[in-house]
């Protein structure tokens, strides 16, 4: 079963990080390492405006799950950009043990 | 040099009539100063406690953990379709009435009445006693006279407000010009709900501090600008728009070149592809906002971008002029903890595409959030040393030079209700 639409095949290796919640897109990014951060990057950044164009034939409430499994996969794609841009880093700098964390996020 | 025009005074410290010494931080480091605090902010002032929309029925109820005013308080919508506010308290013997699992979480939900884990005690949601178990063991029990403990509560613009002081003055008195400057701004229609908490090991006021001022922006945050948009943004510095402060609150209007920026070369891939950033998604909706409100860049200035308010002591609104709001509250557990709480609103998304907007703005507020706050706990061990014990405000941090004024002076005030209390930091310095 096809994680996402076949336009995007290429994407099923990456198909864990199709996660729906913020808490856990971070949680995988920093449980990742900077290579698989970068590999990670490197694969979904390039496809992001055609991902976007495609997911834009839905209204947002009436999506079929594979084309939300790819909203998820890019919004993967926010939470990484931060280390893979900014940081060179999984967590940011001088975050020490602190942790801010999503207590509500909108469903779906 | 002056990028913005000043007031005539010369700054904005003496134009509202503050003065321009170093102050001392004392008031951010001593537990008894912190307990005089709690009694004479926490349990005196309006403070905001939730949104209509997290009590969309009859029933609906959330309750929220006062530890600064030593309570928890339930907020409930009754039948008639009005908000109430009771103390969080069984009239029996004394047990937290509403919680589930740890009793000093936080819950929400729908009741039809409230029904202590105890001895079984009923309130309807209005709060009288309804129901007494074995009501006949009691002697002489008057169930109208054990009715749940009333707590103030009113409404703002959708924002729930409770007071503890039954003499407090009416709310949107209370708000003030920002309060009445801001009505309308269609709040209600920002219903996409993005919320983070986090424990803070510094004083609640370090954290206001942080928030009021971006003095600090360009140095702290310089790596989420690109290198050479960072070097400029150093070398120009922050100078805001304009600054209002108004009785106990305050503003900062600031302007916003980023949303989007006039080079594209100017911000992250991620954000050239997405168009969003720090300062929201670069295509606003359309919310129904013909026209500013009177209280928003009060300066009328052209490159205006957002406007930060601080309603005291705790509340933080922030009004961004691509049609997203972020509230913040800081929520004191002790003289050197605190819960912080940051809430972006927007306007429900249409597309993904929208959707993902939203999340980049969301992210990266959670990317700076997580700079500011480590920098607070850095700042509040130093300060617990007394190693230095004067510090200089600039022009540019009126507004928390004006926080610590107001918070002193109502410890002040407090102070000379009280016969034979202990003498006050600003008295005794």
């Amino acid at each position: 079963m096809a994680t996402f639409p076949p336009e995007f095949a290429e994407f099923e290796p990456l198909a864990d990080w199709a996660l729906p919640t913020e808490r856990e897109r971070y949680a995988k990014r920093l449980a990742s390492s900077m290579d698989e951060l970068q590999a990670f990057y490197d694969a979904v950044f390039p496809r992001l405006e055609e991902g976007m164009d495609y997911l834009d034939r839905y209204p947002y409430d009436d999506m079929p799950d594979d084309a939300r499994n790819l909203l998820w996969l890019l919004s993967s794609l926010v939470t990484v950009s931060f280390p893979v841009e900014v940081w060179r880093q999984p967590h940011v700098p001088d975050a020490g043990a602190a942790s801010l964390d999503s207590v509500r996020e909108p469903t779906p | 040099m002056a990028h913005f025009t000043k007031p005539a005074e010369g700054s904005w410290t003496q134009h509202y009539g503050l003065d321009t010494t170093p102050v001392s931080y004392e008031d951010s480091i001593s537990p008894a100063h912190y307990e005089l605090e709690r009694d004479a902010i926490f349990r005196r002032t309006w403070l905001n406690v939730g949104r209509v929309e997290q009590l969309p029925r009859a029933g609906s109820y959330f309750t929220k953990e006062l530890d600064a005013a030593r309570t928890s308080v339930i907020v409930v919508r009754n039948r008639d379709g009005d908000i109430k506010a009771f103390h969080n308290i069984c009239r029996h013997r004394g047990n937290k009435l509403v919680w589930q699992d740890y009793p000093g979480e936080e819950v929400s939900g729908t009741f039809r009445q409230f029904t202590c884990k105890y001895h079984g005690w009923r309130y309807d949601l209005d709060g009288a006693l309804t129901f007494v178990q074995q009501e006949d063991e009691f002697f002489d029990l008057d169930k109208d006279a054990y009715g749940l403990v009333p707590v103030r509560a009113e409404v703002w613009e959708g924002f729930i407000f409770v007071n503890l002081d039954p003499d407090a003055e009416p709310l949107v008195d209370y708000l003030g010009e920002f309060g009445a400057g801001l009505a309308g701004y269609p709040f209600h229609r920002l219903t996409q709900v993005h919320r983070y908490r986090q424990e803070i090991r510094a004083n609640w006021k370090l954290y206001i501090d942080a928030f009021t001022e971006f003095y600090h922006a360009p140095v702290l945050h310089a790596k989420q600008a690109v290198a050479d948009e960072s070097r400029k943004l150093q070398a120009y510095g922050y100078e805001a728009l304009a600054y209002g402060i108004d009785g106990p609150h305050g503003m900062v209007s600031s302007w916003g070149g980023m949303s989007p920026p006039k080079d594209p070369n100017m911000v992250k891939p991620i954000e050239r592809k997405l168009r969003s950033g720090l300062f929201g998604p670069w295509d606003p909706p359309d919310i129904g906002l013909d026209e500013l409100p009177p209280a928003l860049n009060p300066a009328r200035h052209k490159a205006w971008g957002m406007d930060s308010f601080l309603f005291f002591p705790n509340f933080m609104v922030l009004i961004w002029k691509t049609n997203w709001v972020l509230t913040y509250h800081y929520w004191p557990t002790s003289y050197n903890t605190h819960v912080f709480e940051g809430t972006c609103y927007f306007a429900p998304p249409r597309t993904a595409r929208e959707r993902l907007q939203q999340e980049m703005a969301v992210v990266t507020f959670k990317e700076y959030g997580l700079q500011d706050s480590n920098t607070l706990e850095a700042t509040q061990r130093m300060l617990e040393s007394r190693v230095v014990t004067d510090f200089p405000l600039n022009d540019q941090e009126i507004l928390l030079r004006h926080l610590h004024v107001t918070a002193r002076n109502y410890v002040d005030e407090y102070l000379k209700q009280q016969p034979g209390t202990p003498v006050s930091i600003s008295a005794a310095s």
